[in-house]
């Protein structure tokens, strides 16, 4: 009788909830654009930072030390799982071999799968995508690696080495943008060397966008493809 | 209604299924299945919303990656929900 009693006043509660929350959005116009600062980005994107696609701009260059913050923050996830899945001895365990197919497949798509996703994250500033979907497209070719073969290891040393360089990379990008121009993360090839003004469209131009992305997606690359490797082993009693 | 919107509201549908079965199912590894196959249908329809670099974080993130994170715990327990006694279903257990 409680739980009845107590069932209904929950359906009560959220019925009402549900409406008062129905009628503060049904006077809200949807898809109207209300605020100033999109159309600011739209009217000066190309010639502020020479990149096509102004969802990148935003990103990487106006909005450069939250995407820092960003990867910041996926460095730190990484090293958690690290540490929480650390062991003194970890191998794979796995017994079946992955199937003709997906061997044979895997064999074929890696290559492509890793093409894919380089080309994701260099052209970010004309195409659709960047680092982000770029690394993670990265890290599913490794996925499937790890998947198909019950011996196959990321190689460890480099992929540190390569995660490590790239996060000191982004900073020294910065680091040099403060020095020529005054501020953290300064789009120094753009404003100042002015490389590739009438270039707009193509491959070079779009100042430090390719490059803070190919970093982005090197790093997102190698560290969710160690989060992938720190699952996939288990521990081994000697 | 032209036939773009139809796909839409199918799409949406299906997502709303597969989410509902990923709760029922109490087999694990389909469960997962039935997760990332809501992200599927979720870059599916962020493609149609014209904004395909989300479209493709979601099926390279949701579909693939989280899916095998699930895979991968589910491999280090149990494959199937233990029998416990008679629950009644979804739209009262809560």
């Amino acid at each position: 009788m409680v739980s009845v009693l107590k069932r209904s006043l929950a359906i009560i509660t959220l019925l009402i909830i549900g409406y008062w929350i129905a009628q503060a959005f049904a006077g809200v116009p949807f898809g109207q654009d209300k605020m100033l600062v999109g159309q600011y980005y739209l009217n000066n994107v190309k010639a502020q930072t020479g990149a096509v696609n102004a969802v990148t701009a935003v990103v990487v260059n106006y909005r450069g030390f939250d995407t820092l913050g960003e990867v910041t923050v996926l460095f730190i996830a990484s090293t958690g799982v690290g540490a929480l899945l650390w062991k003194r001895k970890k191998e794979r365990t796995a017994r079946t071999e992955g199937s003709i197919v997906l061997t044979t497949g895997t064999r074929y798509l890696f290559p492509f799968v890793l093409i894919f996703g380089a080309y994701i994250f260099i052209h970010g500033h004309l195409t659709p995508g960047g680092g982000f979907p770029g690394g993670a497209t990265i890290a599913t070719g490794f996925l499937l690696l790890y998947m198909a073969f019950i011996v196959y290891e990321i190689p460890h040393k480099g992929f540190e080495v390569a995660e490590g360089l790239v996060g000191m990379g982004y900073v020294i990008v910065g680091l040099i943008g403060l020095m020529i121009g005054g501020y953290f993360l300064f789009d120094w090839i753009w404003q100042t060397w002015q490389l590739g003004t009438n270039n707009i469209g193509r491959l070079l131009s779009g100042g430090f966008i390719p490059v803070i992305y190919t970093i982005i997606g090197l790093k997102v690359g190698t560290e969710l493809s160690g989060i992938i490797d720190n699952m996939i082993k288990e521990e081994v009693r000697e | 209604m032209n036939c773009i919107s139809c796909i839409e509201y199918i799409i949406v549908a299906i997502m709303i299924i597969s989410a509902i079965l990923a709760v029922e199912w109490k087999d694990l590894l389909a469960a997962a299945v039935g997760m990332a196959a809501v992200s599927l249908f979720a870059s599916i329809l962020f493609f149609m919303l014209q904004a395909p670099d989300v479209a493709m974080t979601e099926a390279a993130i949701g579909a693939a990656l989280s899916g095998a994170v699930f895979i991968f715990a589910i491999k280090r327990t149990r494959r199937f929900e233990t029998e416990e006694e008679e629950k009644p279903g979804w739209w009262m257990r809560w």
